[in-house]
């Protein structure tokens, strides 16, 4: 089986900080892949590169088995990757019907708008109601599920989340895995960058360890769960 | 003669409110293309005037009829307005905002220079004369009847294009977060490049509409430039609603202070009325929060 | 900092050579036109140098023709219809010219009004004061602009300052050059300098640590409208001729800033090379192009201003510094910045 996403050595950084070093990893079709890692780790800088957001100084992107390393950061959208970034960065005046039609921007998304937004609002009743309330009023936690059915508006076969639990009350964290398992079951693959590390593995299926840009330790959710770094990094983070 | 005094005042108001539409769909090209771009085309009302000689020219002198001048006017000012950012404003885009204010501020002088190379200071008419419509005892010019009518369809399709269409949503979506929008597919660059278009088809629009009703010339741009800076800072600057509420206010200014005293005092007082505001609201009347 | 008490450095050396040379020029025997030329670059270097005083701390002003108006106006006015001397009306325009800067900077200072909206309600101030003068076309002669009466029979020169003779106007205009350059090195060098780049750096840091921010900003604001009031004053009385689109409104505004930020707006020198740069550029294009077709000098000196802030930000002096390497132990005054001109650097937004 073909990765549906796989890195190969890559590198990256800001300017003169790598954040970086030589990761490799990959997510296959239908798989829930967790990113661990104290702060700092290099775990955004990861999905920023996958979006193209930050450019790699070595080492190769394959979408698919295409290459898509040096893509402009407004394709890879249409490759079929969407990015759900850190802190959500909703459009905080616009409405929550309007921020999902940014979603669905990209020409080939356009066309499905109607049968896609009748979708996020069947996996998010709570949007629905609230569709023409402003984004920026809404709570953590539906804001949260605006950025992913956000994401989900461009109908993309990947989908990066970057901390998603990040700022919710302990309910709300809870509430978001099950959204995460919800989302899973609708088909969806995903790649999740979280600091709470036994929800996220208890979601995922696979999971890398990243620390100080390196990728320490990969395997199975249950695997990382019982290694000696994770609870490390674990006791380190609490 | 109170009778008179009413009725000329309200001829002046409702004149203000005619003036008003008009300085309206100024204030909204400006604005659409600060929101959007976070630049001032200094030269906006140069980028007018340039269309209008446009449009002057291939009517009045190359004998083009009237409304295959208006559509290349309209065309001129997309073109203009997509050239000026695409070589002009796009490179100083990482600079000082100061180096974004002058670069345009170039471009001012540039045009009045064009122009006079090209078509010498004398003042330029297109040689039509609409009627006065009377209304009661009142009189008004249709030249503007017909622009404030125009300029409000035109506000109101804007409205429409910003509400409705992914493009509209993405103009108004890319000054509240300018980072995301590649994750969502949007190259912020071409949304600019199409704003800029706007803005000059804006641009183009208003050109036709004041070539009814004034005579061109290299330097008229001086004389309603400034005016709709202030307006749109007065509305807030990139706050389309704002302008278009200032501009009816400044018109207000303008046409009663005219009645009152010289045309010049009338804007006088709403340029001192801008800057009390100011003092007052500095971000301006309707400002969004930061 | 420059050394204190050691021998002058090279560039003080070369800079009192220059003024030397420069006042022994009228005794050459040059043409009125060359003085002309020259005084005209002094009176707008002069100009230049106190509208940069506000400009290097981030406070662009698109106003300034406010100032040159009120003070050309003032004295011209006041010499035709009361006989007011100059002298006398001089301050008078100043503290006019003072009075609206506070007025209007003022609040703008005390509510944060900076970058894009300052710039504007600078230049609604300009263009008041240009409507205004227009507006009173029955005593300022409207557009068609107005001249200072002249000397009834045995009346003084001195006291209403009318020379006939450049050379006067020579060493005046040299003299309030050389003032102005004065004042921006006492600002340099003083402790508001420090405030005022703090400020413009990063006002809340600056206020957090005790620097009365407004305070600062109106001091420098008024610092400069006033003096460059006396630009305008000087202007008026040597050129004879002023109308409300030479001396105020905004293209006389622009021209301000362009000149500034043509020379390079962080160094002493930098406005004045500016507007010894743009005088060429316009007297030559003028002499070279003649007045054949009206115009055209306007038209490749408007497009050599939108290439000059594209390609040379910084200034010619600006960039013509940043190349140079750097130089060994401090000897010399500090360039400001590295010649960065920084304006309202804070504002920081990604663009494609």
């Amino acid at each position: 089986m073909t990765a549906l996403l796989a890195a190969r050595g890559l590198s990256a950084g800001y300017g003169a900080f790598q954040a970086l070093f030589d990761v490799s990893f990959e997510v296959n079709p239908g798989e829930a892949v967790a990113v661990i890692g104290p702060n700092g780790a290099g775990k955004t800088t990861l999905l920023r590169a996958i979006s193209r957001q930050v450019d790699a100084t070595s080492g190769t992107l394959r979408f698919d088995g295409t290459d898509f390393t040096g893509m402009p950061a407004h394709q890879v959208v249409s490759l079929g990757i969407a990015h759900v970034p850190e802190g959500r960065r909703l459009f905080p005046r616009l409405t929550v019907a309007d921020n999902l039609r940014m979603g669905a921007f990209p020409a080939a998304a356009r066309v499905k708008f109607d049968e896609r937004l009748a979708e996020v609002y069947e996996l998010f009743p709570r949007l629905k109601e609230r569709a023409g309330q402003l984004a920026g009023t809404m709570s953590g936690g539906e804001q949260q599920m605006c950025a992913i059915g956000r994401a989900l508006m461009a109908g993309p076969r990947l989908l990066l989340l970057d901390e998603p639990s990040a700022g919710l009350s302990p309910v709300m964290v809870q509430a978001m895995f099950d959204l995460v398992r919800r989302i899973r079951h609708a088909g969806y693959t995903v790649l999740i960058v979280e600091q709470n590390i036994r929800q996220v593995l208890q979601v995922a299926d696979r999971g890398y360890l990243i620390e100080a840009g390196h990728l320490r330790r990969s395997g199975t959710a249950e695997e990382l769960l019982e290694s000696q770094e994770v609870r490390r990094a674990y006791l380190g983070v609490a | 003669m109170a009778q008179i005094f009413d009725i000329f005042f309200l001829e002046a108001l409702l004149n203000g409110v005619l003036l008003g539409g008009l300085l309206a769909l100024l204030s909204v090209g400006l604005n659409l293309v600060f929101g959007v771009v976070e630049v001032i085309w200094v030269c906006y009302a140069e980028l007018i005037m340039a269309s209008m000689y446009c449009i002057w020219w291939l009517h009045a002198e190359a004998h083009w009829p009237l409304w295959a001048a208006f559509g290349a006017g309209l065309g001129s000012g997309a073109v203009l307005g997509m050239v000026l950012h695409q070589f002009i404003i796009r490179p100083v885009l990482s600079a000082e905002p100061i180096n974004q204010l002058l670069v345009t501020g170039g471009v001012l002088f540039f045009l009045q220079a064009l122009a006079t190379v090209l078509f010498g200071i004398d003042y330029r008419n297109m040689g039509i004369r609409l009627p006065s419509l009377p209304v009661g005892e009142m009189q008004f010019s249709v030249a503007r009847l017909v622009t404030f009518i125009v300029a409000v369809a035109a506000i109101v399709a804007t409205w429409m294009f910003l509400r409705r269409s992914f493009m509209g949503t993405a103009i108004r979506a890319i000054s509240q977060d300018r980072g995301v929008m590649p994750l969502l597919g949007v190259d912020p660059g071409r949304v600019y490049l199409l704003t800029s278009a706007i803005g000059g088809l804006l641009v183009g629009l208003a050109a036709c509409l004041l070539v009814l009703q004034y005579d061109v010339h290299p330097a008229i741009g001086l004389t309603f430039g400034p005016m709709i800076f202030l307006i749109c800072v007065l509305g807030g600057l990139g706050n389309l609603l704002g302008g278009m509420a200032a501009a009816f206010l400044f018109a207000q200014f303008i046409s009663l202070g005219g009645f009152f005293l010289q045309v010049e005092w009338g804007q006088v007082i709403a340029f001192v009325f801008f800057i009390l505001v100011m003092f007052w609201r500095p971000q301006g009347l309707f400002a969004r929060p930061a | 900092m420059n050394s204190r008490g050691n021998s002058p450095s090279m560039y003080t050396v070369l800079f009192g050579v220059g003024v030397i040379a420069l006042a022994v020029v009228p005794m050459l025997g040059l043409s009125g036109y060359v003085l002309h030329l020259l005084i005209t670059a002094l009176l707008w270097s002069f100009i230049y140098t106190c509208w940069s005083l506000m400009g290097r701390v981030g406070l662009v002003s698109f106003g300034h023709g406010a100032f040159i108006g009120v003070g050309a106006y003032t004295v011209v006015l006041a010499w035709n219809f009361l006989g007011w001397s100059p002298w006398l009306t001089a301050g008078l325009a100043v503290l006019l010219a003072v009075a609206l800067a506070a007025a209007v900077g003022w609040p703008c200072f005390r509510f944060g009004i900076v970058g894009h909206y300052f710039a504007i309600v600078t230049l609604a101030l300009a263009e008041i004061v240009r409507l205004v003068i227009v507006a009173l076309r029955d005593w300022t002669g409207g557009t068609l602009g107005i001249t200072p009466k002249p000397l009834p029979e045995g009346a003084s020169a001195a006291w209403t300052l009318q020379f006939s003779d450049k050379r006067v106007w020579f060493y005046a205009a040299l003299a309030m050059w050389l003032i102005g350059l004065a004042v921006w090195r006492w600002v340099d060098r003083s402790i508001h300098r420090s405030a005022l780049e703090a400020i413009s750096e990063d006002e809340q840091a600056a206020a957090s640590i005790g620097i009365n921010v407004t305070r600062a900003k109106m001091g420098i604001t008024v610092l400069s409208a006033g003096l460059t009031c006396l630009g305008g004053v000087l202007y008026a009385l040597y050129q004879r001729y002023i109308n409300p689109d030479t001396v105020s409104g905004l293209t006389v505004s622009l021209q301000v800033v362009f000149g500034v930020i043509a020379g390079g707006m962080s160094v002493l020198l930098g406005p004045t090379v500016g507007a010894v740069l743009l005088l060429a550029m316009s007297e030559g294009l003028r002499l070279a192009l003649g007045n054949d077709v009206r115009g055209i000098d306007l038209l490749i000196y408007g497009a050599l201003l939108v290439l000059f802030i594209m390609y040379l930000p910084r200034g010619i002096v600006g960039e013509a510094l940043r190349r140079r390497p750097p130089p060994g132990p401090p000897a010399k005054v500090e360039v400001g910045g590295e010649g960065e001109g920084e304006g309202e650097g804070r504002r920081v937004t990604s663009h494609p």
